[in-house]
Formats: structure tokens, C-alpha cells, sequence
């Protein structure tokens, strides 16, 4: 497509060529409103002159009889730009005047009217005038005509104007819709110039955005805020495929030393026994590493996971409770459980209860570790609390274990991150980031607190808004204790 | 149980012939099919007692498959497996008419528990047994009591679903996962041994005061209840 075509394919420059269309069809209605309105103006004061100068000669007619009407006709008709005048007996025969010849039927019809004459002195072309025709006593007829040039030179005048006025309206909706069109195409190639550059890879390029505010700034901005995502996922995934390579490597060569330890120093069948077991057993925290990361990665990019249902947290706060529960009384700790309900989201009831089960196994497992440490006042308690605070339901998990820094708060949810004194213990440091990964899936988050002393985990989650419940169905465990 | 018919579909021959051998040597007649379509005339044609249906299938998928045998009101228990282990992949699986869903890459002893529990379902429409017995242990799914020896066992709600579940599958394997699909309705991993501990704690209630136990664990796969154990 040639530049031209391109030009007058441009919707901004066919747009401009309407709006130029609509403003001429506009200006010409305007001026000929105009110009009728004058024309009626003019008329109306030809009309009064008329009708004032005839009154002046009834009167004369009225007091000095038909020589002196005559008289006073003849005397005007040699002044400059004079009117035109007719005086006729009633059987159409000039008696006075300037007039040569007017259609007979002019002067039966007493009033105004326009007609065509031809003046004595020029008495080659007719002339267009504006008369009022009177008639006097003993059937006399008397008619005054104005000259309709002066109508006519405006006329000329509107239709000049409207004419300019067309050209240069052409002119610049010409030149207006050429630089819109312009300055719009120029904006597009831009765009689409770098939307090219990041299809060809550069992510990290943007839509230019001219400051203006204007519609085509909202939309690169929009845009932008999309590579933006796009952005952020391309790089959570490739962080997720360092880490996979990086956290795989290792169990894989443990994996694979131990295959190859058993071939290489042999043994009995009880040694290479314990080789396959040892295989396995490292092969199926693999799947669990990988299942988890998986997990996470499509959780952060916001994957689907099917319809969502109506999950009660308080419900599955119980429900999880009641899982760990024995395994919170070998560890020799209460588990509490207070829940106000009803605290229902939207989301999936599995993957929150993967969540709740995620925090409250690192409870028991890190937070239960301070018996007999110097607070001795410190019951090594892990409660559970569920409440609606505003629009969100909040979900902490408390314990009076070492809790975490500050500083350490943002990095344990991260990946893969396993504090120091607790890599000893069985994990794969992808608990926290799995339920920080669920809360930010279904628009909520994890925070980590101080509990003074211990950690405090808060999930919150944006409430479904459900039908309240009558009050006497919401199970209240406030009392329980 | 033994001596089951089982029909394996999967397109990886080496896992085919790997699951074949194997469950033969749990006692078990194994057929394999290639592909889809092999699969389905052999569902339609041979009476198996469970079908293991890979979800991914040359020439008809395992979703469609399963979809149409079930049109073809063939009610063969199936049993998916898969590689996609997603939460909505289950779903969809089970959706589509699949009886048990699997992802890949599973122990064996998992999958032999899941399909001796498939096989042994009662058939349709059959009335649910509403007393269930081992040996002198007996549960009562309607007064929700569980007596051993004519002594009443009182047990927790989660207590007495667990035991159910695995007096239903009396006899038979039960695994840790199964235990937390059917008595928890949780499909994840709890990382930690709580179902071991459930299970120890049940069995303090029904086996401690008696000479003779009956819930079992079976190493490297799960438990079992039945007369007889140990």
C-alpha cells in the first residue's frame, strides 16, 4: 500500500473528510438563512419607504388636486436615484410618471408586489423593483417602485461569501484531516513498530505513550500494562525453571550417585535392595518437588483451575485442624481452633485446604520448638483464627516457636528458601511459597507477623459475599475454649 | 481378591508390558492395548473387571474413550491415568465417566490398591451393606456404632469414617492417599505421616484391648483390615 493510500485509508482521515462535509453542508445553511433574513429585511424597508412617500402624495392629490400630484410626480422623477412612479387614469393611461410599461394586470391589484420594468432613460434591459400600487379617488391608480438592485448586490454579496467560504472551509478540513490523519498514522506505525520489536523478542520495549492523555495513549498504556503482566509471568516462569533446574540437579545426581554406587561396588542382594529402596524413596520426593513447583508456577501465572466453588474457610480451618490434630498432640501441642462464621470465598476448596494445611504443618513442625526454652510462660499453642474483617476473610495461624526476622519475613516466601536451623528438619522449603501462591490466585496474600513471641501467618482472602446465614447456623467455636 | 481381568490401555509399551507383569504377578489376568480404538473394542468386547485408561491415547484420547463406553452403557469400572495431575484435570477425568483418577507417575502398589478397590465395587444398584464385619468387629452404618466382641468402641466422627472406609474394602490394600481422598476429601499431599497417626489412633481403639488384631499396615503401601492380620 502506498503512503497515500495508506493516508486516505486512515479511518481519522475519512473522519475528517465527513466532519469537513457536514461543516460546508452547515455553512451553507447558515448564509442562506442569512441572506433570506436580509432580503426580508430589505423589503419590509422598501415597503415603509413606499408606503410613506405614497402617503405624502395621497395627501398632496388629497389638498392640492391631480395638476399638483402630477407636478410634485414630474419633480421627482428628475431627482437622482429616483423612485419609480406611475400615475394612471382608470383605464390604464399614464398620466404621469417614469415608468414605460408595466403589465396591465400590476395595476389592478392594489398592495406590493415584485415585478420586472423597464425605466425610461436605460430602456434597454428590464429591471426588477419592488412596487406598491394605490388607489385614489375617482379611480386613479398610483404606483411606487423601488429599484431591487441594492437586494440584488446582496445577494451577489451571501453568495460570494458562501462560495469563499466553502472554498476554505475545503481548504483546511483539507489540510486539518491530512495532518490528523498524519499525526494519527504516524502514532500507529510507532505502535506497531514496537509492538514488532517485542513480538521479535524484546520484552522489555514499550508502546511509546505521548503524554497527551488522549485515547490513543490510554490504549498504549493498556497495552503496556499487559507486556507488563506478560513481563512479570515470562519471568516468574523463567525463575521457576532456575529453580527447577537448580533444586532438581541435586536430588537427581543424589538419584543417580546411588544407582550408580550400587552397580559399581556391587554387594549382595540386600545392598542392592537398599539401593532400589533409596531410589525410590529419592524419586518420590522428586514428584513432590516437582508437583508443588508446578503447582506454584501455574498458580502465579494466574492459571485456571476450573469453576470456582463457594469455600468456607472456618470449615476447612476445622477441617485441616482436625487432620493435624494428632499429630499436634504427639508434638505436645494444643491446637486451637477459633472460627467466626460464616467466612466463604470464592475460590478452590482444595488448594485453599492445601494452603491452611501448608501453614499449619509449619507450625507444628517449626513452632512447636521452644519447650523448654527459657520462656517457660510460653504454651507451645498453634492457633488457628478465621475471621471477616471489611470485605476479606482473614485466616491466622499463630505459634510461640522462634518465629522468623523481619528481615527473613519476605524471603521465606519465596521458593525453595529454607531458613537456617531448619534445613535439618524434612521440607522442601515450597510450603510457604505454595500458600502465599493460592493467596495470590485467588487475590489474596501472605503475611508474616511477629506473635510476640512466635510467628503469626495471615491468609486473607477476598470474601464471596454470600447470603448471611441465620445466626443460629454459624458455628461459633469462640465458646469451644 | 485375585484372579481379576484387567485390561491396560496405555501407549507407552514399556509401561504397558511393566504394568502387565505386574499384575500378573499380583495374581491377576492382564490385556494391553495400544491405542485408543484397540482399547475400546476390547473394553466393549471382553468383560474386564476394572480398565486402566491412560488419558493420552493415540487415535481416540482417553477422556473420549471412557465417554463412550459409558454411552455405550458399558459401566466397566475405569481407572485414569494421566500426567497431568492438575486439580481440574482429576475433575474433568472423573467427570468424563472415569471411576479413579491416578496421575503419573504413581507407585504400583498404589495403583494395584486402587484398582483391587475399583474392581471390587458392588455393582449398581445393589443394596448398601449397612452392617459391615470383620472377624468379631462390626459397624453399624446406620446407629453409627462399632462393637468388637459385643463391647462397644466409641469413636470419633473421622474415626468411624476411617474405619468404614477400610471395612468396605475388607481384604484389600488401602493407601495413605486413598484414605485421605475418601475419609478427608483431600487430593493433596499432606506432607507430613497424619494419616499414619490417624490410623495408629484408631487402632489403639479397635486392636489394643484385643488378642487378636486386625488392622494391619502393609509396608511401602498402606494398611489393610481383615480377619486374621499380621
Amino acid at each position: 500500500m502506498t503512503a497515500l493510500g495508506k493516508l486516505f485509508r486512515a479511518t481519522a482521515f475519512r473522519l475528517a473528510l465527513a466532519i469537513l462535509l457536514l461543516s460546508a453542508v452547515g455553512a451553507g445553511i447558515v448564509l442562506t438563512v442569512i441572506a433570506w433574513e436580509v432580503v426580508s429585511v430589505v423589503d419590509r424597508e422598501i415597503s415603509q419607504t413606499i408606503d410613506a412617500e405614497a402617503k405624502g402624495l395621497i395627501d398632496a392629490f388629497n389638498t392640492g388636486g391631480l395638476d399638483t400630484l402630477r407636478a410634485l410626480i414630474e419633480a421627482r422623477k428628475r431627482e437622482p436615484n429616483a423612485s419609480l412612479y406611475l400615475l394612471t387614469n382608470p383605464i390604464g393611461e399614464p398620466l404621469a410618471g417614469n415608468v414605460q410599461q408595466i403589465p396591465a394586470e400590476v395595476l389592478s391589484h392594489p398592495g406590493f408586489l415584485p415585478i420586472e420594468y423597464r425605466a425610461n432613460e436605460s430602456g434597454g434591459r428590464d429591471r426588477q423593483a419592488l412596487v406598491g400600487v394605490y388607489v385614489l379617488p375617482y379611480g386613479l391608480r398610483l404606483l411606487i417602485g423601488h429599484d431591487l438592485g441594492d437586494r440584488g448586490r446582496i445577494g451577489a454579496v451571501m453568495t460570494r461569501a458562501l462560495a469563499l467560504s466553502l472554498i476554505f472551509f475545503a481548504v483546511l478540513g483539507a489540510l486539518g484531516a491530512l495532518f490528523v490523519a498524519r499525526r494519527v498514522l504516524q502514532r500507529i506505525d510507532d505502535i506497531n513498530t514496537s509492538a514488532h520489536g517485542i513480538m521479535a523478542g524484546d520484552l522489555t520495549r514499550r508502546l511509546p505513550v505521548s503524554g497527551s492523555g488522549d485515547e490513543l495513549d490510554r490504549l498504549a498504556e493498556g497495552l503496556n500494562e499487559m507486556l507488563g503482566r506478560i513481563a512479570e509471568l515470562m519471568e516468574g516462569l523463567r525463575e521457576v525453571s532456575d529453580n527447577i533446574a537448580h533444586d532438581l540437579r541435586t536430588p537427581l545426581t543424589r538419584l543417580r550417585n546411588h544407582a550408580e554406587a550400587a552397580l559399581a561396588f556391587g554387594g549382595d542382594a540386600a545392598s542392592y535392595r537398599l539401593a532400589l529402596e533409596k531410589t525410590i524413596e529419592e524419586s518420590d520426593a522428586l514428584i513432590k518437588i516437582f508437583n508443588a513447583l508446578l503447582l506454584i508456577a501455574r498458580a502465579e501465572a494466574g492459571g485456571d483451575v476450573g469453576p470456582p466453588q463457594l469455600v468456607d474457610v472456618g470449615e476447612a480451618a476445622r477441617s485441616v485442624a482436625e487432620l493435624y490434630e494428632p499429630i499436634a498432640e504427639e508434638e505436645g501441642v494444643a491446637l486451637i481452633v477459633r472460627v467466626q462464621g460464616p467466612l466463604t470465598v470464592r475460590g478452590n476448596r482444595e488448594l485453599i485446604g492445601q494452603a491452611i494445611a501448608n501453614l499449619v504443618d509449619n507450625s507444628l513442625k517449626y513452632g512447636a520448638s521452644n519447650r523448654g526454652s527459657a520462656d517457660a510462660e510460653a504454651k507451645p499453642d498453634v492457633v488457628i483464627a478465621a475471621e471477616r474483617i471489611g470485605g476479606s476473610i482473614v485466616l491466622t495461624i499463630a505459634d510461640r516457636g522462634p518465629g522468623i526476622a523481619p528481615a527473613d519475613r519476605a524471603r521465606v516466601l519465596d521458593r525453595f528458601v529454607r531458613l537456617e536451623g531448619s534445613r535439618s528438619r524434612p521440607g522442601s522449603g515450597l510450603g510457604l511459597s505454595l500458600a502465599a501462591a493460592v493467596a495470590r490466585m485467588h487475590g489474596g496474600s501472605v503475611e508474616l507477623e511477629d506473635n510476640e513471641p512466635g510467628l503469626r501467618v495471615r491468609l486473607t482472602l477476598p470474601a464471596a459475599d454470600p447470603p448471611a446465614l441465620p445466626a443460629d447456623l454459624v458455628m461459633n467455636d469462640r465458646n469451644a475454649r | 481378591m485375585s484372579d481379576m481381568r484387567i485390561l491396560i490401555i496405555e501407549d507407552d509399551r514399556d509401561t504397558a508390558a511393566y504394568l502387565a507383569k505386574a499384575f500378573r504377578e499380583a495374581g491377576h489376568v492382564a490385556d494391553q492395548a495400544n491405542d485408543g480404538l484397540t482399547g475400546y473394542d476390547l473394553a466393549l468386547e471382553g468383560a474386564y473387571d476394572v480398565a486402566i485408561v491412560d488419558r493420552m491415547l493415540p487415535k481416540m484420547d482417553g477422556l473420549t474413550l471412557v465417554g463412550s463406553l459409558r454411552s455405550q452403557n458399558n459401566e466397566t469400572p475405569v481407572l485414569i491415568l494421566s500426567a497431568l495431575g492438575q486439580v481440574d484435570d482429576r475433575v474433568k477425568g472423573l467427570r468424563a465417566g472415569g471411576d479413579d483418577y491416578l496421575s503419573k507417575p504413581y507407585a504400583f502398589s498404589e495403583l494395584l490398591a486402587r484398582v483391587e478397590a475399583l474392581a471390587r465395587r458392588r455393582p449398581k444398584g445393589a443394596p448398601e451393606e449397612t452392617v459391615l464385619r470383620v472377624a468379631d468387629l462390626t459397624l453399624d452404618r446406620l446407629s453409627h456404632k462399632v462393637t468388637r466382641r459385643a463391647e462397644e468402641i466409641v469413636l470419633q466422627p473421622r474415626e468411624f469414617r476411617l474405619l468404614e472406609y477400610l471395612m468396605q474394602n475388607a481384604g484389600k490394600v488401602v493407601t495413605r492417599t486413598m484414605l485421605l481422598e475418601h475419609v478427608w476429601d483431600y487430593h493433596f499431599d499432606p506432607q507430613t505421616n497424619v494419616i499414619d497417626v490417624h490410623v495408629s489412633r484408631l487402632r489403639a481403639k479397635i486392636d489394643r484391648d484385643f488378642d487378636a488384631p486386625l488392622l494391619s499396615t502393609v509396608r511401602g503401601a498402606g494398611y489393610m483390615i481383615r480377619d486374621g492380620a499380621r
